[in-house]
């Protein structure tokens, strides 16, 4: 579903280096646009920074955003710019409250792209519960940059139960994953590639800090850590947890959820979705205890129906991510060296 | 997913291996040619489920690992010098050559592009007319048809500024340079199913005759693997050497006639260099001469001077099944994917990275 708000009358089309120039262009800008949509009582004060009031132990945490296409079926760079860095703060536990919001456009972006952007990122503040507090704006040259960076930084409350740490990993977690895995990354792919499949991929982008506090909600220190896999995927994240706690991970191959038309593309683009990126899951290891409850929690969650129970922390092995092939072979499962590479054949 | 799932049947796999393990009476050692098996063999930890009788050496069906250094420098002399766009095959970007990798070009400044198809690599040419476009058409047999496709696509076209830098190799000639090696220890193939799919069997008897050894031509998936393992182990019990073909879903005995036509209207059969082994005779395809303004190497008169392998590297006798990665000094020493000394550290289809990757798991699982 695509969110609109309608454009403001503007005379201008593009945005142009004068826009970031600090002087009435970029008032001009940020007066007809950005600050009427993301209005709030922090925002309106335009001063140089927000000040506020929080309570307790918070959580803080900054990411950029360059993807290319800033267009991709199932969402746009805006939204992923407001749901990657609230979905950082959920998986130190805490619930996200507010957002610093920074762009650095390159000359040429159309008003109406940058317009759109905007109205994605009102909504997913929206739907994430989050307030947009402060922020800026640089334009630079053509070539200088690609369309449109975005950073976001933000600050979150800790949830009260929440004991987020890789030091309480232990020996016989389990580890869930909430979703099907590599959906982003092969949206991405295949729009770059101009592949086509019956059905478009979406990306999965979305907030998933309401999942995580009714998760600890529930389950509270019995989640021992939260992780989302976005850059590096799945593989990544275990072979980081395995490394910093030298303990070792099984997971198994048959229980990893892939869409079968994302598990095609992979076949087809020589991919393996361990690897891929994704924007909307997170994997939870958590207490063996509770392994079963959290997953049927999970599965009537909106974020969660494709969720499952993909492996566990051993004492075998340690620092080694060990994978049960679906046909009973064993294979270790490695870091990523860079950029995955399509193979020749 | 059809036609895939099929074939990855766990049970299936358990029931070949069950027959592999019932049959084999004594040590064997089979090379699967293709380095999409060996990467099908790792992926899916089939070669610790075979008995330890069954010895599995991985040869050097990896395109990216037998492209001769001096090719890798000709393409960074291209992209860096001649300001060509140049195109390539994923994995071949990261081989490094003597100065350095694609890969480091691109960082560099250069314009250096991963493409799916070399047909890709024409659009780009007819969309930059103002420059020159390289396609690096590396591979076997079965990526061959595709490359010539894009010559005779720019020809008819109209596209004057595309070329290519082709590196293409052969599988019958690597077979024979595997068996006239008298350090070799191979008793049985698997040859590769995709190339046969292009090619057809028929260029497999004579060297089922020559030197009286099973080949198998075999699939990718976990359950052609197993079976054509099976299939070649029986005929190594028996005594016997046949040439079957375990791929008969996909491999017709005659091949892809036209794809055979379209390879030899661009291309002709010439002597080539591999990477590690040293000149092959017959190996490989060169541009015909009707196609020679398509051809990079003529086209930029690259002239590029030889430089000599690391001596520490002993890729040469890794690839014929001769060492074993683990028995290179180097290996996971001075030479691991993350800074390989030589090419089949890099590829994930390359029997170092496959065996630096297995044999970790081996030492952990096992301990």
């Amino acid at each position: 579903m695509e969110l609109q708000c309608p454009m403001p009358q503007l005379d201008f089309e593009v945005i142009t280096l004068g826009h970031g120039s600090g002087g009435l262009l970029t008032n001009k800008l940020l007066e007809t646009g950005v600050f009427d949509l993301l209005k709030n009582e922090y925002l309106d004060q335009h001063h140089d920074g927000a000040i506020f009031t929080l309570q307790g132990p918070l959580a803080f945490s900054t990411d950029s955003y360059v993807v290319s296409p800033i267009f991709f079926p199932g969402g746009n760079i805006g939204e992923l710019a407001v749901n990657g860095t609230v979905n950082d703060l959920a998986m130190c536990g805490a619930i996200p409250r507010y957002l610093s919001l920074a762009f650095i456009i390159e000359e040429g972006l159309m008003m109406q792209d940058f317009w759109k952007i905007l109205v994605s990122i009102k909504f997913a503040a929206e739907r994430a519960g989050v307030q947009i507090v402060t922020g800026d704006t640089k334009v630079v040259e053509r070539g200088k940059g690609d369309k449109i960076f975005i950073n976001t930084s933000g600050i979150g409350t800790l949830h009260p139960q929440a004991q987020i740490s890789k030091s309480r990993v232990q020996v016989g977690d389990r580890i869930l994953i909430s979703g099907n895995i590599a959906a982003h990354g092969i949206a991405i792919l295949s729009l770059r590639q101009g592949l086509q499949f019956d059905s478009e991929i979406q990306s999965d982008t979305v907030n998933l800090n309401h999942t995580v506090v009714r998760l600890l909600d529930q389950f509270g220190e019995k989640i021992h850590l939260l992780h989302d896999p976005t850059r590096g995927g799945v593989a990544t994240v275990l072979n980081e947890m395995a490394r910093d706690t030298r303990l070792g991970v099984e997971i198994w191959q048959k229980q990893l959820p892939v869409a079968e038309d994302v598990y095609g593309a992979c076949e087809l683009l020589g991919l393996d979705p361990l690897y891929v990126a994704n924007e909307g899951i997170f994997m939870a290891f958590v207490a063996p205890e509770v392994a079963d409850a959290a997953l049927e929690m999970l599965r009537a969650d909106e974020n969660g129906a494709q969720a499952a129970i993909i492996g566990e922390v051993v004492e075998a092995h340690p620092k080694q991510v060990i994978l049960h092939s679906s046909i009973g072979g064993k294979r270790v499962v490695n870091m990523p060296l860079g950029e995955q590479l399509p193979r020749i054949c | 997913m059809k036609y895939v799932s099929e074939y990855r049947d766990a049970d299936m796999v358990a029931q070949y291996l069950e027959e592999i393990r019932q049959t084999v009476t004594r040590p064997w050692a089979i090379m699967e040619v293709c380095g999409g098996q060996t990467h099908s063999l790792v992926k899916n930890g089939i070669l610790n489920m075979l008995p330890p009788e069954v010895r599995m050496i991985h040869g050097p069906g990896c395109p990216v690992c037998v492209t001769p250094l001096n090719l890798i420098d000709k393409a960074v002399y291209l992209a860096e010098e001649k300001g060509v766009i140049l195109c390539s095959y994923g994995d071949m970007i990261r081989v490094p050559g003597s100065k350095r990798s694609l890969l480091e070009s691109k960082a560099r400044g250069a314009d250096v592009r991963i493409l799916y198809s070399p047909l890709e690599a024409v659009k780009i040419a007819q969309e930059n007319p103002d420059r020159e476009v390289v396609f690096f058409a590396v591979g076997f047999e079965t990526t061959a048809p595709a490359n010539a496709l894009s010559v005779i696509h720019a020809q008819r076209a109209g596209v004057p500024n595309y070329s290519i830098l082709a590196s293409h190799v052969l599988v019958p000639p690597a077979i024979e340079a595997v068996m006239n090696d008298p350090d070799s220890s191979i008793q049985g193939f698997l040859a590769a199913g995709h190339v046969c799919t292009i090619m057809g069997i028929d260029e497999y008897y004579p060297l089922v005759d020559r030197y009286e050894i099973p080949i198998v031509v075999t699939g990718f998936e976990p359950v052609d693997l197993a079976q054509g393992i099976l299939m070649t182990i029986r005929q190594l019990e028996k005594g016997e050497h046949q040439l079957e073909n375990q791929y008969s879903r996909v491999v017709r005995p005659e091949g892809n006639p036209e794809a055979q036509k379209v390879i030899q209207q661009v291309f002709t059969i010439a002597d080539r260099e591999w990477r590690g082994i040293g000149v092959i005779p017959m190996s490989g395809y060169e541009v015909r001469p009707e196609y020679v303004a398509y051809d990079a190497n003529i086209k930029f008169n690259v002239n590029i001077e030889k430089v000599a392998e690391s001596d520490e590297c002993i890729a040469g006798l890794v690839l014929k099944g001769i060492k074993k990665p683990q028995e290179c000094p180097q290996f996971g020493r001075g030479c691991t994917p993350q800074m390989p000394l030589g090419a089949p550290m890099v590829s994930s289809e390359g029997a170092c990275a496959a065996y630096y990757h297995f044999s970790q798991a081996m030492e952990e699982v096992s301990a």
